[in-house]
């Protein structure tokens, strides 16, 4: 019991030295004179912006990655007291003295000079040499790529960091579970391997290849333990599902996480709001939940409304109308019904309100009790300003010709009676008497008489149009898109003049607090979508690249001019490392498979353990290459010289890996046969 | 006992092979006799006109291989058709044309997907009833009778797919007797079938895929056995090297060769080829022409983009409006041939007349500075910092100076690709780039087309950005110099290899540019498995006459089960095997047909289907079709297989033989009976919509999707 006080306390310390030396190098080289140049540099101009975001916690959407990645540099920023006040509009300009250069650069030049020592314990864990596992780190830390892309406020060198504590994190739990599966060091290992893919994959999509790298690994790792016919079924079992939840469950709980303090951290409307649905946008401060606090919940027949479409392609707008009609003939040659225009607006206007009508009365007020339109019932909606009548008939649309017209109806006493009856769908109805309700419920308008789908063209219309989106009767299709559905985005119950007695009583509304009834998993599933849907406009860059240019190195970006002095910053590779590199991997294939095709003519000429150890080194560092370098070919984005430095990352580690190979067996081989 | 009449009754239907062909036989020409519709439907205005095409040998261009139209061609001329149909609108009457030939040949085919299914299962799977229940799910496929009734490349493609699948299979199984007959002809008719699946559309390159690697694990597995010598490795190596590769490679050569040579007149796909192409085709102006071969200062030209549907450079006597960059003179390019296309080519520095028969003639050389004077209106090609009306990056190219003599931003270098300095220019050969002196700028087509203003042609630009791509290439077209010999075009006219590949560049860059536009629906890969939405083939109001393409529900969702329902046993046996447990022989047999076939029938549904995952071109319902036909044959061999497990483990009761027998009978049956409630879809319906409860399908809209 008291066994401890017999026996003094001892503290055994390893350090490896070289660890300590390659770190501190590492840091050196990342961290010396990190505030020059105190100008913008390049992609700090995109990042920039939305770290002023995160400090004055205002709504941002960036269909470039996931949000871990600003997070961290916005980590940065706050650590260093940042208050988000600089303009982020020109690289080169000169920073000004609130904004803490030093500390937003600190996080990624810690992530690459940590990468250093990363590389050395990779290697060392692989089952390779000291020697070899400095000269790995040694490479790492001399590329001079690396080393600017480190020195700045980008995500490269800590999406390296991260790719690579996967890996190691992987390896040293492979090589605990050989001695004790299930002891604490080989699940800490095994947890932080999951928690290392999942920030890879949170800073940028691109993670995700070298977690479906690691969860192959992990596959044929798992395949083996099933086939080990030493282990109870049970023990089977426990290894299989510590696993999956370590590598499949943790990561994605991880990712949400990460949503979640996102979600929590921007809580202020901003500048993409429009972006989102209506009930998002209601669930931020400020913007629409201002104007939408307090309006009605449930649409009544007299309710005023405008009314949002869901898809919001190309642009998010509104359903509008205006006293100009279409033209009699269009350019080429058609007719239209020459009644008044209908389009899709983008920005608030009077012209946007509607009044639900019940077809059956003339009245445009809600009575005393509100009668609250549910699914399936046939409305009329009469545009505020102008009082007409939306309004649909077999006329071809102006633009999309094989839909249907339109319009607001007016009477020319031609033979063309009006068709202005809608039923209406509510689509994510939980029962079918469900009421028409503000901002929450997705609905469409079925034209009675012809049964077409009041649709969003989305093609902006010529000059009579004003440029504004073509709404139309879809006929052909009654599936379900997106662009079919409108929700209700502003509301108040109508009054007219004479009755403002009845109003005030009316106006007394049903309260909802709509942000609350948003869950956390609609609001990430949302921005989820729109973050992988969102386009980016602009496909011509001056340093945009090809794949193919990179392992070349027969591209280079200019990162950064000085005005005056032409000081410069480049983005270019070490050519010497670049080329050395690309030919250990041919190397390294091309061994690889002379083996291979030995083995299976049962001539071995690695004994087994080597040749494992030589597979698995090749598994992720040639596979981590290809798997972070292939899938470029297939993209269609603009690419850069950057997008390939963490695929360089894993196949610098097999240069000495290679090395050491041919040296030791290739070379060694070859004295003997002389010797004897 | 009435149970074991019925027994007995289908195990004699079983037994006898001879007469389970024959069913499926006899079904098919039952349907055969049913496809009497005239009008036509849906891609059969597309691929019917490219069948009148060939009979008229009109040359047209289509972003898919030529085999499969070339056969449908092939078919309405065997069977008397003139090719005069104008084939314009869905909808529109056959009237007296005579289309059953081609439709039947389609049909005809797609009836073979059956029989080829058939044999394909029963030689993975050695079971009768497995093999049978297959050929029952794809004859009771109201999805595949509908494609296979119409003048379309599917059932063309399918046919190719699953004789290369069969042949496959085929082969495989005679491994245990290598180069003997048998072994030769089914090597060689799998390489005579995929040449015909990639020929009829490039969706043929997964069954490539699926049988090459089916042949890299057969050569890795003989190379894995020391019996054998590496003499004959090398043999096996060779012999598939010879029949995947070569012969494949030659057919599909081939049937390029007869497309080119069988469409010699010029026709409606011209525009989308090289000006040295054009060359080749009768009637088009380039045919038979002569032109001087080098250009010369003087010479007058059309200067004509490379990039597929840009056309030439072009200006005319507008300016460009008020606000967009400099009020100067409009230049754009124009598809149609026009005089306003003509340029003169002058020097930079000197405004005599080239042309002036004193002077000696003087070639243009690579790198030299030119002016380019249009010849209609005496501007010169003009470039300046301002920003382009559209691009708002590039820089906004004009027509300039008056009568020729402007200033220095008219100077323009001219560079061929891949040439030395001082090399000659070739009319139609050369690529050249125009590169602008002043801001080094490259002259460019963005290919975006300009408001009414500028006559809704398109937009050129002078980009600063200076990679090569085709959007800033440009070749000489036309080429008038009185001063210059003639030579008859037929010495440009590019060989047949660069004809291929010319071909194949533009088909593939087709297949790129059918991108989905915003708000039009469009199918998604994950629709087709789940049967999420038909494809409407024809009519579409409850007056017309209406066929849509939507599968069997039953049959489709069944196979979706089977899929789930594979992986899970199939994972079951593979791990009870890793763990090294000891299988009864029975099980073992079963196991191994599970395993080996089924594994060869769900990585033919992956290939087929998983890749349009990463396809950004348009896509459309009847691309799941080859995938189906696999997921249908795994049905069958699973459930057979499942059935016979079941059978085993419940060996000690007396029913128990029947279980298998009954159990592939109801599948049969209730297929049989969800084709008899669904057969309207394919062989057309008149009368109310779906959604209207008084329609006879009204019952049968069991999702909201379909719209028939």
């Amino acid at each position: 019991m008291l066994g401890f006080l017999q026996q003094p306390v001892m503290v055994t310390a390893e350090v490896n030295l070289n660890m300590v030396a390659l770190t501190a190098v590492g840091l050196l080289s990342r961290l010396w004179q990190l505030a020059y140049p105190r100008a913008v540099v390049f992609d700090e101009v995109y990042y920039g912006q939305y770290i002023s975001f995160y400090m004055k916690r205002i709504f941002f959407l960036d269909g470039s990655g996931p949000p871990f990645g600003h997070m961290l540099l916005a980590l940065g920023g706050y650590l260093g007291g940042f208050d988000g006040n600089f303009l982020w509009n020109r690289i080169g300009a000169e920073y000004s003295s609130n904004v803490p250069v030093w500390s937003l650069r600190l996080l990624p030049a810690l992530s690459g000079a940590l990468s250093v020592p990363m590389a050395y314990e990779i290697v060392w864990e692989l089952g390779f040499s000291h020697c070899a596992a400095t000269g790995a780190a040694l490479l790492l830390l001399i590329e001079n790529a690396l080393i600017t892309q480190s020195r700045l406020m980008l995500l490269e060198s800590v999406l390296i960091f991260f790719n690579l504590l996967a890996v190691l994190s992987y390896l040293k739990f492979c090589n605990s579970q050989k001695h004790r599966p299930f002891s604490p060091r080989w699940w800490f290992w095994l947890v932080l391997t999951g928690v290392a893919c999942s920030c890879a994959v949170g800073i940028k999509y691109v993670g995700v290849f070298t977690y479906l790298l690691v969860l192959g690994v992990a596959a044929v790792h798992a395949w083996h333990v099933i086939g080990d016919q030493t282990l109870s079924n049970v023990r089977v079992l426990c290894h299989l599902l510590a696993r999956a939840a370590a590598l499949v469950v943790l990561p994605v709980l991880v990712y949400l996480l990460f949503f979640y303090i996102h979600l929590l951290l921007l809580c202020r409307s901003g500048p993409h709001d429009q972006i989102m649905s209506s009930a998002f946008q209601a669930s931020l401060e400020g913007g629409l939940a201002r104007v939408t606090q307090g309006q009605p919940l449930e649409v009544a027949f007299g309710s005023q409304v405008t009314l949002k479409n869901v898809f919001g392609q190309p642009v998010p707008c509104w359903l509008h109308s205006h006293q100009s009609t279409y033209p009699m003939i269009y350019e080429n040659g058609r007719g239209s019904s020459h009644q008044q225009q209908v389009t899709c607006y983008p920005f608030k206007d009077v012209n946007n309100w509607w009044i639900v009508k019940d077809p059956g009365r003339h009245q445009l007020v809600v009575n005393n009790p509100p009668r609250p339109v549910r699914h399936g019932d046939v409305v009329q909606l009469v545009h505020g300003m102008t009082t007409r009548l939306l309004n649909t008939h077999d006329v071809a649309a102006p633009l999309s010709p094989h839909a249907q017209e339109v319009s607001c109806y007016i009477d020319y006493n031609i033979s063309m009676p009006p068709q202005n009856l809608w039923r209406l769908d509510i689509v994510n109805r939980e029962s079918d008497t469900d009421v028409w309700k503000t901002i929450l419920s997705e609905v469409r308008f079925v034209h009675v008489n012809t049964s077409a789908i009041l649709k969003l063209s989305g093609v902006p219309l010529p000059d009579w149009g004003f440029r504004q989106l073509e709404v139309v009767g879809e006929k052909l299709f009654r599936g379900y898109h997106e662009s079919t559905v409108w929700n209700v985005e502003e509301h108040r119950y109508g009054r007219s003049q004479e009755q403002k007695e009845r109003e005030l009583e009316l106006h007394s509304p049903t309260q909802v607090d709509i942000s609350r009834n948003l869950s956390f998993m609609a609001r990430f599933s949302e921005l989820q979508w729109r973050m992988l849907t969102v386009r980016s406009d602009d496909s011509e860059h001056k340093y945009s690249s090809t794949p193919l240019d990179w392992v070349m190195l027969d591209t280079n970006i200019a990162y950064w001019l000085h005005p005056r002095t032409s000081a410069q910053i480049h983005l270019l590779g070490n050519v010497v490392i670049w080329a050395s590199a690309s030919l250990a991997t041919l190397v390294y294939a091309l061994l690889f498979i002379w083996y291979l095709l030995r083995r299976r003519r049962r001539v071995c000429d690695l004994p087994e353990d080597r040749w494992l150890r030589w597979v698995l080194a090749g598994a992720l560092c040639a596979g981590g290459w290809a798997v972070n370098y292939l899938p470029f070919f297939l993209m269609e984005k603009t690419l850069f010289l950057y997008h390939y430095l963490p695929a360089l990352t894993f196949q610098i580690l097999l240069l000495p890996v290679v090395l050491e190979h041919i040296s030791d067996h290739l070379c060694r081989k070859q004295y003997r046969e002389i010797s004897l | 006992m009435c149970g074991t009449t019925v027994c007995r009754v289908l195990s004699h239907v079983l037994l006898d092979n001879s007469l389970g062909d024959g069913l499926a036989d006899t079904i098919l020409v039952c349907f055969m006799e049913m496809r009497k519709e005239v009008q036509r439907g849906w891609d059969e205005t597309h691929f019917g006109k490219m069948g009148s095409y060939y009979i008229n040998r009109t040359f047209f261009f289509d972003v898919h291989p030529p085999l499969g139209k070339m056969l449908i061609g092939l078919a309405g001329y065997l069977s008397g058709y003139d090719g005069t149909f104008l084939f314009q609108k869905p909808g529109d009457n056959y009237e007296h044309h005579s289309y059953m030939g081609m439709r039947g040949f389609c049909a005809f085919l797609g009836s073979m997907l059956i029989p080829l299914a058939y044999l394909t299962v029963l030689e993975l799977s050695r079971s009768l009833s497995a093999a049978l229940l297959t050929a029952a799910l794809l004859t009771f496929d109201t999805g595949c009778l509908t494609l296979s009734q119409y003048i379309l490349l599917d059932p063309i493609l399918m046919f190719f797919i699953m004789a290369a699948m069969l042949s496959m299979v085929k082969y495989n199984s005679c491994a245990n007797r290598p180069f003997s007959a048998p072994w030769w002809f089914w090597l060689s008719l799998t390489g005579v079938n995929l040449a015909g699946a990639l020929g009829v559309k490039f969706v043929g390159l997964f069954i490539i895929l699926q049988v090459g690697w089916n042949t890299l694990s057969d050569l890795w597995h003989l190379f894995g056995d020391l019996s054998l010598s590496m003499v004959t490795l090398g043999k096996h190596l060779t012999a598939r090297i010879l029949c995947l590769i070569v012969l494949p490679l030659a057919l599909y050569i081939a049937t390029y060769a007869v497309h080119f040579m069988v469409l010699n007149k010029s026709g409606p796909g011209d525009g989308f080829f090289s000006s040295a192409f054009q060359a080749r085709l009768s009637g088009n102006n380039l045919h038979n022409a002569s032109i001087p071969e080098h250009l010369a200062y003087g010479s007058v030209i059309t200067v004509k983009n490379l990039r597929m549907a840009i056309g030439y450079l072009h200006s005319h006597r507008h300016f460009y409006p008020e606000g967009v960059g400099a009020r100067q003179q409009q230049v754009t390019t124009y598809l149609h041939k026009d005089y306003n296309n003509l340029w003169i080519i002058k020097k930079h520095n000197s405004n005599s007349d080239p042309l002036d028969p004193s002077l000696p003639v003087e070639f243009v050389r690579h790198g030299d500075i030119i002016r380019l004077e249009h010849k209609e209106t005496s501007r010169n090609l003009h470039s300046h910092y301002h920003e382009a009306p559209l691009t708002r990056k590039h820089y906004q190219v004009t027509g300039y100076g008056i009568n020729g003599s402007g200033d220095s931003n008219d100077f323009w270098r001219i560079e061929v690709i891949n040439r030395k300095f001082g090399n000659r220019i070739k009319v139609l050969r050369s690529r050249i780039r125009l590169i602008h002196l002043i801001t080094g700028c490259v002259l460019g087509s963005s290919g975006k087309v300009l408001p009414k203003w500028g006559w809704e042609q398109m937009e050129v630009t002078c980009t600063p950005y200076l990679k090569e791509t085709l959007s800033s290439i440009w070749n000489v077209e036309d080429h008038i110099n009185p001063k210059l010999p003639n030579i008859s075009l037929e010495v440009l006219q590019p060989s047949f290899p660069e004809i291929m590949l010319e071909s194949h560049m533009v088909m593939i860059r087709g297949n790129n540019g059918l991108k989905p536009k915003d708000n039009e629906f469009t199918s998604k890969p994950w629709h087709w498995p789940i049967n999420f939405q038909g494809l409407r083939f024809s009519g579409a109001n409850d007056t017309d006459f209406r066929v849509y393409l939507l599968g069997n529900p039953v049959v489709w969702w069944l196979n979706l089960l089977s899929i789930a329902l594979y992986v899970l046993s199939a994972s079951v046996f593979a791990v009870a095997v890793q763990r090294g447990a000891h299988l009864p022989v029975e099980v073992e047999g079963l196991s191994q047909v599970l395993l080996r076939g089924g594994g060869q029938l769900l990585f033919g549904w992956m290939m087929h289907y998983f890749p349009f995952f990463l396809m950004g071109r348009v896509l459309y319902f009847h691309h799941y079709f080859p995938a189906m036909l696999f997921s249908s044959m795994l049905t069958g061999l699973l459930w057979d297989t499942l059935l016979r497990l079941c059978a085993w483990s419940l060996a000690s009761y007396p029913l128990a033989r029947c279980v298998h027998v009954l159990g592939i009978l109801s599948l049969l049956l209730g297929t049989a009976y969800s084709f008899y409630l669904f057969h309207p879809l394919a062989y057309g319906m008149v009368g109310p919509l779906a959604q209207d409860p008084r329609s006879p399908m009204a019952g049968l809209r069991w999702l909201e999707s379909w719209d028939f």
